[in-house]
């Protein structure tokens, strides 16, 4: 499905700033798989899926989505199998837009761009029906500019453009970071319910431990550039956040409990 | 005030206000500052009076000189999207070279059309008395462009030219590409700029080598004029409130001329009215401020 051979991406090469973000990753990624990725602050996560959309290119290695090469693709041509949500509610969504013009968008992404109307009856009816079932009363409020839209709202909505047509593969960057906890609990489940609704493969960044074990059937570790760990569902099962935070310690001593992500285990 | 004064005032913020949609895309929907305005509407009106004096049809010269001014918005789009060059430096180097552009066309710095056919000469409507029929025929032209901008704006095209201004991030991720938007949105903002130069001309009765000079602040004081008439509500509502604004501001600079103000003073006077507005709520909350204290 989706291949990562030996992707190695360093900023501000040959400069005195020079860091190496992703070090030699190799990983494969199955059809169905809802993978969660956990680690410090500059592990390399967000640089990861970055690079799988297509932000920038990496400088080794090569990603193969579906048996297509898709290293030199620019951004928005991924996008025509990539879904994404990003960590702010502000960057998935364009606020002066209404919620039906910024779906009708999400809902025409693989057709050309053409002077066709861009809502007609048909999507709209599209449009109401996914909605109605994220159960968040937007179905009613279809004129309504997503500028005016809570943060969580937001990003149910983004959630929504990115997989109104499946995409071969969703990336979730800490997409419920900036929400309340309450907020993030909904959002967390909705997205659960999408995917497995529609088994989307999925990449999910999350600070929140707790969630990296309780969603998906792979976790992923980490550290510094590299994959520090890569568990499967079965063991994952089983596991505790002391676990991780054991396996952590032995395999890297140092930086660890520096981090945010000890802010989460609560 | 007369008749005479509020029709001229009405007639030329109809045809002014056709540039001051241009203006529009660029500056509000595509979020891009662009200076190409200042030389395409010369290039419009310099294209349209050449061919005149050459006695082509007058509203053919009118397609022409729209399809120039889409050539030197995608000039400018080029720079931008495919050089990398920034926004206001890529609309100032096609601004610049226009002007030489201009006056190649031209061949000299003022082409009068006095005794040349224009399309007011050409448009006549039986039944209605000879002071209304070039009112009627602008605003025939200024509504048809005004549905035809409102219309496209509703295409999927339409959208992604106003989500690119708003959040290209958004509009990369659904899967379109921006540079190519931003390249179509100069060319349609300079297409409207240099049929409102074409226009121009043909109703002044010359074209002028320096007549582009300042039309990016006058544009933009038709469009923040019309915002502030119309407020924050959907482009159905702006679109036609920027042409408002155009003949409001057209009016108040007819104004001032007849209360004593120089010709020259005019771009003093549409400076200061474009900084007056602009600074509207900053200097209302300072009022409100001291007023508390």
């Amino acid at each position: 499905m989706l291949k990562l051979i030996n992707i190695s991406k360093t900023f501000n090469i040959d400069t005195l700033n020079q860091t190496k973000a992703l070090i030699n990753i190799n990983l494969e990624v199955k059809n169905g798989d809802f993978i969660t990725i956990i680690g410090g602050n500059g592990a390399g996560k967000s640089t990861l899926l970055n690079s799988i959309a297509g932000v920038f290119k990496p400088t080794e290695g090569n990603i193969i989505l579906s048996k297509k090469n898709i290293t030199d693709l620019p951004e928005y041509k991924r996008a025509n199998f990539i879904g994404r949500v990003f960590q702010d509610p502000l960057m998935g969504t364009s606020p002066e837009m209404t919620i039906e013009e910024n779906l009708s968008m999400a809902l025409n992404k693989k057709s050309s761009l053409s002077l066709k109307w861009a809502v007609n009856k048909r999507k709209r009816e599209i449009i109401k029906d996914h909605l109605s079932e994220i159960n968040l009363g937007l179905e009613n409020r279809l004129e309504t500019k997503v500028k005016l839209l809570s943060g969580g709202q937001r990003q149910a909505l983004t959630l929504l453009m990115a997989t109104i047509i499946e995409p071969d593969i969703l990336l979730l960057d800490e997409h419920t970071a900036a929400l309340d906890p309450a907020t993030a609990i909904k959002i967390n489940e909705l997205t659960e319910n999408i995917i497995s609704n529609h088994n989307i493969t999925t990449l999910m960044i999350t600070h929140n431990m707790k969630a990296a074990l309780r969603f998906g059937n792979r976790l992923l570790m980490m550290n510094r550039g590299k994959l520090l760990l890569d568990i499967d569902g079965k063991t994952k099962e089983n596991m505790t956040i002391n676990h991780l935070l054991e396996i952590f310690q032995k395999k890297h001593k140092e930086g660890f409990y520096n981090d945010r992500s000890i802010l989460s285990l609560a | 005030m007369s008749l005479g004064f509020i029709l001229t005032s009405i007639e030329q913020g109809l045809i002014y206000g056709i540039m001051a949609i241009g203006v529009y895309i660029t500056f509000r929907i595509l979020d891009f500052a662009d200076l190409t305005v200042d030389g395409s509407i010369t290039l419009g009106a310099a294209i349209s009076s050449h061919m005149i004096i050459a006695n082509f049809n007058p509203f053919f010269t009118l397609i022409v000189a729209t399809v120039g001014g889409a050539i030197s918005g995608s000039i400018t789009g080029f720079l931008n999207t495919k050089m990398k060059i920034a926004p206001l430096l890529s609309g100032i180097l096609t601004m610049t070279s226009l002007y030489s552009i201009n006056l190649r066309i031209m061949g000299r710095p003022n082409i009068p059309l006095i005794s040349d056919i224009t399309i007011f000469d050409l448009f006549y409507l039986p039944f209605i008395p000879t002071r209304y029929q070039d009112f009627i025929l602008i605003l025939f032209i200024v509504i048809m462009v005004l549905i035809l901008l409102i219309l496209f704006l509703k295409t999927k095209l339409g959208y992604a030219l106003r989500a690119t201004g708003d959040n290209p991030n958004m509009v990369r991720s659904m899967a379109i590409d921006t540079k190519k938007i931003k390249m179509i949105g100069l060319i349609i903002a300079n297409s409207f700029v240099a049929l409102s130069g074409a226009l121009i001309c043909q109703y002044q009765g010359f074209a002028d080598i320096s007549m582009g000079i300042g039309t990016i602040i006058a544009g933009l004081a038709s469009v923040i004029i019309g915002e502030v008439l119309i407020g924050k509500k959907s482009f159905y509502f702006i679109v036609p409130g920027i042409i408002l604004g155009s003949i409001i501001y057209r009016g108040s600079i007819s104004f001032a001329l007849m209360s004593g103000f120089a010709a020259s003073d005019l771009k003093l006077l549409t400076a200061l009215i474009v900084i007056f507005f602009l600074s509207a709520p900053r200097l209302k909350s300072f009022l409100g401020g001291t007023f508390n204290a």
